[in-house]
């Protein structure tokens, strides 16, 4: 009888050692997200300032991480950094510092338009009763930009999630390297084992994914409400 | 003779090329009522944003409360607790309630103690006949019950002088009433000085001390109290009153 491959999942240490890349998984993307939220609301409040030069190099910045694939991103940091700059920084290190970057820039331009949403005339009022700039920020538009800003703001977390899977070309050991190394430690024995590992790996990126992408679907939904 | 509370000599207003307000002058003495009349695009509602720096000017000077302006940001952070102004569109903030809403200038910007402010403004929210809409978010009110919130939210601050803005532009007639009766109120105890653009002749012809008519961006006819109204002086206050079917 032909082996279904399944005991590849329980075999030896082999799901710990799973969970343990599934949480490298985690942790990047939670630390990159966590930094590069609050660097990208700072950037996206300087963008909506009226000062020209400040503008324009936020804006190459945001169209820099837009527009270059993050693995070639991965790649410039974790082999040219160590070659041009002489900074060697641990893999995961670099991956971290990669994703809030690019979660910076995308978030200052949901963050941007969200602030560029909140109608001028809410602006004046608050100006009219005297708040200072970050009085009106603080109390005024900001409250109003975040529930516009949400949405956009789950779904690049689900973009962050699933573009981890990348990771694994700078050898960070990720879910999938891991799920890598297993198939092929047990190629010979198992070959239908890829079909366990990549499924268990599909099952977890689901159970991290879904929930964002329901949230984010509500969130559309009451905003839609909300506008009635 | 007093020192008036608003100075404004020889202002000159510009968007780009368009001139939008020519060599505006004008006095206004503590407690008077100022009407501005004028046809739609005739630069009224932009003279009044450039009075507590929503707008600003190219020439001219403007004296409040002794205080030459200097246009610069921080100064119109402090002259505008001095300034109250209420916008034709209440512009209350949705997602404060009607309490915080008032609270917000009072509290964040004069830091002025909670237990201090609030009698006051239940004060100001009795008298504007909102004393149970407290808790309400401005999305439960209608445009008349916005718009007196917006005043109450205007003079907690315990401005100098108000600007409105007409305020009643954009209320359904029933509610029209209401509002203009608080700001009657308000010049009637002379407590208050008072810069008011408004469409509501019979209004006007009441609340005022003094009237302005502009037209083009020009001040064609100055004249104190009800005068404009009975002996219009050039042709088009003339066109612009026999328009306006009082």
């Amino acid at each position: 009888m032909a082996h279904s491959g399944i005991d590849v999942l329980t075999a030896g240490s082999n799901f710990s050692r799973l969970l343990g890349g599934l949480w490298v998984t985690v942790k990047i993307a939670l630390i990159a997200i966590l930094i590069g939220t609050i660097v990208g609301i700072l950037l996206g409040i300087l963008r909506t300032l009226p000062n020209r030069p400040l503008r324009f190099i936020l804006r190459l910045y945001l169209e820099f991480f837009r527009i270059v694939p993050t693995v070639v991103l991965l790649f410039l940091f974790y082999y040219i950094l160590p070659k041009q700059f002489n900074v060697n920084l641990p893999a995961e290190t670099v991956a971290t510092l990669v994703f809030a970057l690019w979660v910076a820039s995308e978030m200052s331009d949901i963050v941007r338009g969200a602030l560029e949403s909140v109608p001028q005339h809410q602006k004046e009022a608050g100006q009219a009763i005297g708040l200072s700039y970050w009085q009106l920020q603080r109390y005024v538009l900001i409250p109003q930009a975040w529930p516009l800003g949400l949405p956009a703001t789950v779904n690049l977390m689900t973009r962050v999630v699933k573009t981890t899977s990348l990771l694994m070309l700078i050898s960070v050991m990720d879910v999938i390297n891991i799920g890598q190394q297993i198939i092929e430690a047990n190629n010979k024995t198992a070959p239908n084992g890829v079909f366990w590992i990549y499924g268990i790996i599909f099952m977890f990126y689901f159970i991290i994914n879904y929930p964002l992408s329901r949230w984010d679907k509500h969130l559309n939904k009451r905003r839609l409400e909300a506008n009635h | 003779m007093s020192t008036p509370l608003l100075h404004v000599s020889h202002l000159e207003k510009y968007y780009q090329k368009a001139h939008i307000l020519h060599d505006v002058n004008f006095e206004l003495n503590t407690g008077e009522v100022l009407t501005l009349l004028g046809p739609s695009g005739s630069g009224k509602s932009t003279l009044l944003r450039c009075l507590n720096g929503l707008e600003a000017y190219q020439q001219g000077a403007i004296t409040f409360d002794g205080q030459a302006v200097t246009q610069k940001p921080k100064q119109w952070q402090q002259l505008r607790q001095q300034i109250g102004m209420v916008f034709q569109s209440y512009d209350l903030f949705p997602n404060r309630n009607v309490l915080e809403n008032i609270l917000l200038g009072p509290l964040k910007v004069q830091k002025r103690p909670r237990a201090a402010v609030l009698p006051e403004i239940q004060q100001l929210l009795k008298k504007v006949g909102m004393a149970d809409y407290a808790d309400a978010y401005p999305r439960q009110l209608s445009g008349g019950q916005k718009q007196r919130i917006a005043i109450v939210r205007a003079l907690a601050l315990k401005p100098k002088l108000m600007l409105f803005d007409e305020v009643t532009a954009s209320l359904d007639p029933e509610m029209v009433r209401d509002v203009l009766n608080i700001i009657r109120q308000l010049a009637a105890s002379h407590a208050m000085t008072m810069l008011v653009v408004t469409h509501e002749m019979d209004f006007a012809k009441q609340i005022s001390d003094q009237v302005l008519f502009l037209a083009d961006g020009q001040i064609l006819e100055q004249t104190p109290g009800t005068q404009f109204f009975e002996q219009p002086q050039t042709e088009r206050a003339q066109n612009f009153l026999a328009s306006m079917d009082f």
